[in-house]
């Protein structure tokens, strides 16, 4: 049986006796956390193959940046070996000879040079591959929810609550996908050198305060890169109207 | 858009709505931002065509209404002239064939979407005039919608689906859970809380999107073919709800079907086609052809 009274209560009566809340139209920064971030979590499938793309492509970036680290550290202690050497005879010949050290030593200027233009080269790749990939997921994911926006936006949602909505998940994506790729870039990196030099030395030759700080920069990328790929997919499906968004069929 | 003044700080802010903390001091501002509403209610009444109409005797007005989609070369009318009037507190029903242009006149009523020409009134407020924040407002406390396919947040349960529009809507926390609790039990759903979308069955989601509707205590409800989805007993249950929460609360229902058990609830039936009122049957007409159904 239905409870008239509750009835009574539950609609405005035409206006006739309105309750006065406040008259505004609001989405706390705390709300809308919680609804992006339950958006992600629970769609984990989902979630997954969107973030792949960015997991891909920080996975290489972090990949790059781990073996020009690696390299620098296997030089850095092949040059240390060799001065050692050299000061070793030095030190047995006398002083006079201390002036060519240095030609001993290291790559020349000429390859160090393609080295790092090849370096370079590799990080604005990846960064490319990363920057496409990521728009593509967050494009996909947007547009499979028009429905859901245009239902938002009947519900009294602003544009730029969808806006909002999109860009915390986006960074919450971006980040959760770049610790990833950053990880699995670094380790699939340490792996490859330490079986290539029959060794686990490889580690401890690096310079893991620079690595660090690499690796912090693979996730800010990651992070800024999926924020900015997400603003314009974000913006236009907040822009739709609401009849139109909820046409859609996917 | 309004300036107000922080009461602690001094602090002048510009404001859509959506701030409610002072970016200076972090003093809630949300009483300052419920006065403007007086300032709201003036704009509203400056914006009303008619001012001489005090208490509105009509809800929903429309004057020459006409929706024409262009798609490439092709012109469709969907909507050719519509002039109607939704009385306060009635049960309407628009009715007509597949294509006629039902759903096409839902969404100008609602602001969903823009007429090609021709105006569409709620309470004597031009639509055409309101902003993008007053036209949120609108659709956040003023209609609640019901969907064919019901719409409802597929991540979100019942009740988080229910208390949404009053997250928009700036209700406290507290307030909305035990709002959103009385809703749903009204509906017949006070042990499905929790329960996702998917978890429940078409009938049952569709309470869920009638509670949702009621979220705000909305003047209208639209319904577009609340009951195209569902089996004849299950659309029979919500059409009896929703009658039953006009009857009760005088809140205006208007219903689009091409269901003929619509017909026995309303007050008035619009039959539309191709984008015209075709005719519009009144109270004792339809009762007279309920009854003859039966003989
Ligand atoms: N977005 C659109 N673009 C182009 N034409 C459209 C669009 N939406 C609707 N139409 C056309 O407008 C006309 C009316 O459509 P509408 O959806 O209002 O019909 P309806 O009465 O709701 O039908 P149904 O009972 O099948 O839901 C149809 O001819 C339809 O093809
Ligand atoms: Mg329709």
């Amino acid at each position: 049986m239905l409870d008239v009274k509750g009835l009574a209560k539950a609609a405005g009566g035409g206006g006739k006796e309105e309750i006065k809340i406040q008259r505004q139209i609001t989405l706390p920064w705390s709300e809308a956390v919680r609804i992006s971030v339950r958006n992600v979590t629970i769609r984990l499938g989902r979630t997954m193959i969107t973030a792949s793309g960015i997991v891909l492509g920080i996975a290489f970036l972090s990949s790059v940046w781990t073996s020009s680290v690696i390299q620098d550290g296997l030089q850095r202690a092949q040059l240390q070996q060799e001065r050692e050497l050299v000061e070793a005879t030095a030190r047995g010949q006398g002083e006079s000879e201390n002036a060519n050290i240095e030609n001993f030593t290291g790559i020349s200027e000429e390859e160090q040079q393609a080295e790092s233009s090849k370096r370079v080269w590799l990080v604005v790749m990846s960064l490319l591959v990363c920057g496409v990939g990521i728009t593509n997921a967050m494009l996909m994911s947007v547009t499979e929810r028009f429905r859901e926006i245009g239902t938002m936006k009947c519900l009294g949602a602003l544009d730029s609550f969808i806006v909002r909505l999109f860009l915390i998940e986006a960074v919450a994506l971006g980040i959760l996908g770049s610790v990833v790729g950053t990880i699995l870039g670094h380790i699939a990196m340490l792996g490859i050198f330490s079986l290539r030099e029959r060794s686990l030395s490889v580690a401890a030759k690096m310079d893991w305060g620079q690595m660090l700080v690499y690796l912090l920069l693979c996730i800010l990328v990651g992070t800024v890169l999926s924020l900015v790929s997400a603003i314009a997919p974000a913006v236009r499906a907040a822009r739709m109207r609401p009849a139109a968004a909820l046409q859609t069929e996917i | 858009m309004a300036k107000i003044t922080c009461p602690k700080c001094g602090e002048q802010i510009e404001t859509d709505g959506t701030i409610t903390v002072c970016p200076k001091c972090g003093v809630d501002l949300r009483e300052v931002i419920g006065s403007l509403d007086v300032d709201y209610e003036e704009r509203m009444k400056t914006i009303a065509r008619d001012e001489s109409v005090t208490t509105h005797e009509f809800i929903v007005r429309t004057r020459g209404l006409k929706k024409t989609y262009v798609m490439g070369e092709i012109e469709v009318p969907a909507l050719r002239d519509i002039d109607l009037d939704v009385r306060r507190g009635e049960y309407l029903s628009i009715m007509g064939p597949s294509g006629s242009g039902k759903s096409t006149l839902f969404n100008m009523i609602g602001g969903l979407d823009k007429p090609t020409a021709g105006r569409c009134f709620i309470e004597e407020v031009d639509m055409a005039q309101l902003d993008a924040f007053e036209l949120a407002w609108l659709r956040c406390r003023k209609i609640g919608y019901i969907f064919q396919t019901f719409n409802l947040i597929p991540v979100m349960t019942a009740i988080e689906n229910v208390t949404l529009p009053m997250i928009f809507a700036g209700m406290g926390t507290d307030e909305m859970m035990e709002r959103g609790r009385e809703l749903l039990d009204l509906v017949g759903l006070g042990d499905r809380l929790d329960h996702k979308p998917y978890e429940l069955s078409g009938g049952q989601q569709q309470r869920v999107a009638v509670a949702r509707a009621l979220a705000n205590s909305p003047a209208i409800v639209l319904a577009d073919e609340p009951t195209g989805n569902l089996d004849l007993h299950t659309g029979k249950e919500i059409i009896d709800l929703l009658k039953e929460l006009n009857r009760a609360s005088g809140v205006t229902v208007i219903s689009a079907t091409h269901d003929l058990k619509m017909i026995d609830v309303s007050d008035r039936v619009v039959h539309i086609r191709d984008g015209e009122i075709e005719r519009i049957e009144q109270r004792h007409e339809i009762e007279l052809e309920v009854g003859g159904m039966g003989a």
